[in-house]
């Protein structure tokens, strides 16, 4: 479900074409978007604050004659947080999981290339200071 | 006392269709897109999203477009449009030590585990303006391949706090504990004084980046003086982490970006403790350094109390702090001043003239003495 969350909503609508046709999906409840309060703890450790909202969009659907498959993403997009509901409910088919879990593969590939960039570009402004003996004594 | 105008209904037209013509400026040139304006004003984003106290970058960028660049009423924006939109619940404190790190620096340790990553930094440059930026802007174009440590270098590295280090040898405070008890929201329950630390770290989040520079700052000149070294900076990517009430299991909405700095202060200690640093804590969304730095030194000053600290500093005192660092009340509340106050001031006019009538019929003689002079 992290990477259904990651996933740009085109990323995801390419995923849902590869699986057609689908099962007709209908929703248990409206796609909707809300806010969710996120909090920090006070020292990076310690007890929790409210810091601020997030945006957050969120999807129940249930295929005809299958599962139930639930989203909630960061973000406005509700045709997005849809369509991970509809991949979460083909996922949570045993006999298509495999598939599914294949299909996201490069969503999966393009995130940890990207944290890897962010690493490497990162990495190349690491500094070592040093200090220098002051010679008034 | 506020009395409503009525009518100006046309004129009120007008000037609205006027604002969204000058918004837009010169028709020859092309609009601005919501893309370019979070790509190429990611600070000036950054600031809306943690002031306007919700993550959501588009929302900012259109927010800032909307209001010409003025931020304060691109965050008065953002707090509307929150108000629309249902709560769904409350997300589990983002884990700032498992963030991917984009930058990271400490002012009290040089050789730290993780090492000194200076990211995407202002400090040391020369602050010189770049006239390439004004005809091609090729300046940005930078070589990749060059700028890039060998992938030995950039493996995932655990960044422990720095104040995880000076824990280590309980030479500072610890962090408050969490008990399990749930933190007051200040965006649901009005507030009233005196707060626990929660409370004010809420407030401070979205306070006022030039409002708490400015605090911060009187701090440092000796008002409330409290010695700080920069513990830590950092920023990056963290993971928000919900538990949706109906599916009663946690899931990952996605990652947002935050700063956070933990500043390093100075350490009386008491009859029951030895002497330690004491600390700071500042929690910003985005980039937003300068914020979450001075959010650090206003919130170790709004704790002299706890810990045995003399009072009198304004940086000290929490309901002046707290209750006047949120632009959007104080824009609100000065900027009302522009509207029609004809009433209030007719009544204030009579006043004034009857007051000058009556001192003039009890003193007849002084005011002939005064214009003699």
């Amino acid at each position: 479900m992290a990477l259904m969350a990651r996933a740009e909503a085109g990323e995801l609508e390419a995923v849902l074409a590869g699986f057609a046709p689908l099962p007709a999906a209908s929703d248990l409840k409206p796609p909707e978007v809300g806010l969710v309060m996120l909090r920090g703890r006070t020292g990076g450790d310690g007890a929790p604050f409210n810091l601020g909202e997030a945006t957050v969009s969120r999807a129940a659907v249930r295929l005809e004659g299958g599962a139930s498959g639930f989203a909630y993403r960061l973000g406005r997009d509700v045709k997005a947080a849809r369509a991970a509901a509809i991949l979460d409910a083909l996922w949570q088919d045993e006999a298509r999981r495999a598939e599914v879990d294949a299909a996201l593969a490069p969503v999966r590939a393009r995130l940890a290339a990207e944290a890897a960039q962010v690493r490497a570009e990162t990495a190349a402004t690491k500094v070592d200071f040093f200090t220098l003996v002051r010679g008034e004594d | 006392m506020y009395v409503a105008a009525k009518g100006g209904e046309k004129a009120i037209r007008n000037a609205h269709a006027l604002l969204a013509k000058r918004r837009r400026g010169n028709k020859n040139l092309p609009s601005i897109s919501l893309a370019q304006i979070a790509q190429q004003l990611t600070l000036a984003v950054d600031r809306v999203m943690a002031e306007g106290s919700l993550y959501d970058v588009e929302l900012a960028a259109l927010a800032v477009k909307q209001a010409r660049g003025d931020l304060i009423e691109a965050i008065f924006l953002i707090r509307a449009f929150r108000t629309t939109l249902p709560r769904f619940g409350y997300a589990q404190a983002l884990d700032t030590s498992e963030m991917l790190v984009r930058r990271r620096v400490s002012a009290t340790y040089k050789d730290l585990p993780g090492g000194q990553l200076l990211g995407p930094t202002f400090d040391y440059t020369h602050r010189l303006l770049d006239t390439s930026l004004g005809v091609a802007d090729e300046a940005g174009e930078v070589d990749d391949e060059a700028r890039q440590a060998d992938p030995a270098d950039a493996a995932p590295v655990a960044m422990p706090r720095v104040t995880d280090l000076l824990g280590q040898e309980g030479l500072i405070e610890a962090a408050p504990a969490d008990e399990g008890a749930e933190p007051f929201d200040i965006t649901r329950a009005p507030v009233s004084f005196p707060v626990d630390r929660s409370t004010r770290l809420q407030t401070l989040a979205r306070g006022d980046e030039g409002y708490l520079l400015a605090l911060g700052y009187s701090t440092q000149r000796g008002y409330a003086r409290s010695h700080p070294f920069v513990g830590e900076i950092r920023f990056g990517d963290v993971e928000v982490i919900f538990e949706a009430p109906e599916l009663g299991f946690e899931l990952s909405l996605g990652t947002v970006q935050v700063t956070e700095c933990q500043s390093v202060n100075q350490f009386k200690g008491s009859a029951t403790t030895p002497p330690q640093f004491t600390r700071g804590y500042g929690l910003v969304f985005g980039q937003c350094e300068r914020k979450a730095l001075s959010m650090a030194l206003v919130e170790r000053a709004l704790r002299w109390k706890e810990l045995g600290e003399e009072p009198g500093a304004p940086a000290q005192d929490e309901e002046f702090v707290l209750s006047h660092c949120d632009n959007v009340q104080a824009t609100g509340f000065v900027e009302h001043l522009k509207l029609p106050h004809y009433v209030d001031f007719q009544a204030e006019l009579d006043l004034v003239r009857r007051m000058r009538a009556e001192q003039a019929a009890e003193r007849p003689a002084d005011g002939i003495k005064e214009a003699a002079e």
